[in-house]
């Protein structure tokens, strides 16, 4: 299989992780079975990481508080960030870690139920890390976009039903 | 007063469109699933849009000169140039139009006199047809069979060809087969046009949608160039067929008729429309890359969808259109479009749409997301099984 095939249903499966290895085959004219075998690889070697579904949670009607916290730490001889950031991603309640160039180290993604709720977390789990020298907490008001999806994207399909 | 007594012949007597009733019958049925659109499922990508709305608030809002803006006509002559070793004059030998519609509008127009004849492929496009007509000329159907993929046959082309022959329209990729000819097929066919003198309207609007190797241009055969009339434009490749942009590439003398009969007619296309093609050539191509690919995972799919159910369909190589028979099941094609709409609410363009020779055949358009051809291909499937 060429690498050009590859990213293909690797692609394929990031945009749309419901089509069955028999669709990918077809859109790709392979056998279904090295597709299949290429998948399971994929996921023996965590180049597939999770199949997940993106979900707009505040139109499902859950509360869900999310906020961005800027971290500055300070890196450990040997190891760097890592260990550090082990200590934060292993909570429950963060969702994403991002080292970062600039201004600061860590980008943390926090969600909770309520403002309060992260406020705590970060006051109480956060900042009280070791080798955590400060944090500045950041709320997101709306989500617009994740992921590379547009969560009310008003572009209905407008064409006429029959043309030539 | 009786209006109708009023309308000349010549258009009273034009066959309205295969669509349209077609059309009524769609619109009327709820939760179609339609594959039978001719433009794509993209919405313009956002950097051509933006443009567009960055040259409104600068003002662009102005007619431009009758050949179209210069800028753009630049960088047409640089896309022919790159993609189909083309060589034209930006001043002389391009002339932005309303769509490649209006190209075949003009072109028909430049060339026929009365009686003059025109070939044209069947199954094809239907604007060929009435355009020839309404210019007084007299269109001559070229029959193409599935069995050859639906291209040009030479024999067939030139018993056709009589003393009044002047035009052979092209029209590859095609819609609506999906048929492509290569290089050494378009050369036998380039063989018959020098030797009966005849004048090429090659209309290449889907060459960009070629899924197996590169696009030939007919205007880049050997002696082409001249005699071809090349019609191309932005609505295919781009996704952009609002904005009504196309463009013709010729010889300084054909394009130089044709711009008269544009000036006075058209007097130049949208400046809206031509500032957006103007980024779309600029900066376009990963975008039209991204959708091309697409198409073509779509194409496979839904032609191995179609064969697995039993249908007998050639392998289309590009636009974006499949065209399966259903010859084996005994009906029409305007029965089974028919049916299909009504009974399983899949619909389809019935191949006679487009000429006698699409008879027993069905276009089914892929330009539509690939969870709603799955549906569609699942319906049509379970459709089958009940005739
Ligand atoms: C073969 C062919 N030529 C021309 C056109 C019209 O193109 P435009 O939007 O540039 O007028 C179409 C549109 O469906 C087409 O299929």
């Amino acid at each position: 299989m060429t690498e050009a095939t590859k990213r293909s249903i690797l692609a394929i499966l990031a945009e749309n992780n419901r089509l069955a290895p028999e669709d990918i085959a077809a859109m790709l004219c392979l056998p279904v079975e090295e597709v299949t075998n290429f998948i399971r690889e994929m996921e023996e070697s965590n180049v597939i990481v999770k199949y997940n579904t993106l979900i707009n949670w505040e139109k499902a009607g859950e509360e869900i508080v999310t906020a961005l916290i800027e971290v500055k730490v300070v890196p450990q001889r040997e190891v760097g960030f890592d260990t550090v950031a082990e200590r934060i991603y292993r909570f429950p309640d963060v969702k994403s870690v991002f080292l970062m160039s600039g201004g600061f180290d860590l980008t943390v993604l926090v969600e909770g139920k309520n403002m309060k709720d992260v406020a705590l977390f970060v006051a109480e789990k956060l900042a009280t890390l070791e080798y955590v020298q400060s944090t500045a907490t950041h709320f997101v008001l709306k989500k617009y976009k994740q992921d590379g999806v547009i969560f009310e994207d008003k572009e209905d399909d407008h064409r006429l039903i029959v043309s030539p | 007063m009786n209006p109708a007594s009023f309308i000349a012949p010549v258009v009273r007597e034009l066959p309205p469109s295969g669509i349209r009733r077609f059309f009524d019958l769609v619109a009327e049925t709820k939760g179609v699933i339609s594959l039978g659109v001719g433009e794509p499922d993209f919405v313009t990508p956002w950097h051509i849009r933006e443009a567009c709305m960055y040259s409104l608030e600068k003002g662009y809002t102005m007619y431009t000169s009758n050949h179209g803006l210069l800028e753009l006509r630049e960088e047409i002559v640089n896309y022919l140039a790159k993609n189909f070793a083309l060589r034209y004059d930006p001043k002389r030998e391009i002339l932005v139009t309303v769509g490649a519609s209006e190209g075949v509008d003009l072109a028909m127009r430049t060339l026929l006199c009365p009686g003059d004849e025109v070939l044209i492929p069947d199954p094809s496009y239907v604007s060929y047809m009435p355009c020839v007509t309404l210019a007084g000329g007299r269109a001559i159907s070229v029959p193409t069979r599935a069995e050859e993929e639906f291209k040009l046959n030479p024999a067939v082309l030139e018993s056709l060809i009589t003393p009044r022959t002047k035009v052979l329209v092209l029209c590859y990729p095609n819609n609506p087969t999906g048929a492509v000819m290569t290089e050494s097929e378009l050369l036998s066919v380039a063989e018959i046009v020098e030797r009966h003198n005849l004048i090429v309207v090659s209309d290449e609007i889907y060459a960009e949608l070629t899924y197996e190797g590169k696009p030939v241009s007919f205007a880049a055969l050997p002696g082409m160039r001249d005699r071809t009339v090349l019609l191309s434009g932005f609505s295919k490749a781009f996704a952009m067929t609002g904005w009504r942009i196309g463009y013709v590439a010729t010889n300084a003398d054909f394009l130089a008729a044709m711009v008269k009969i544009h000036q006075y007619t058209m007097l130049c296309a949208p400046v809206m429309g031509q500032m957006a093609a103007l980024e779309a050539l600029r900066n376009g191509e990963t975008e039209k890359k991204r959708m091309v690919t697409t198409y073509d995972q779509r194409r496979r799919f839904v032609v191995a969808a179609l064969r697995e159910m039993g249908l007998d369909c050639f392998e289309p190589k590009g636009a974006f259109y499949v065209f399966p028979s259903i010859k084996a099941t005994g009906l029409s094609s305007a029965d089974f479009a028919e049916r299909l709409v009504l009974e399983a609410k899949v619909a389809v363009v019935p191949g006679t749409a487009f000429g006698s020779s699409g008879e027993g055949h069905i276009r089914c358009s892929y330009a539509t997301s690939t969870p709603h051809l799955k549906e569609a291909m699942s319906r049509i499937k379970d459709f089958l099984t009940t005739l």
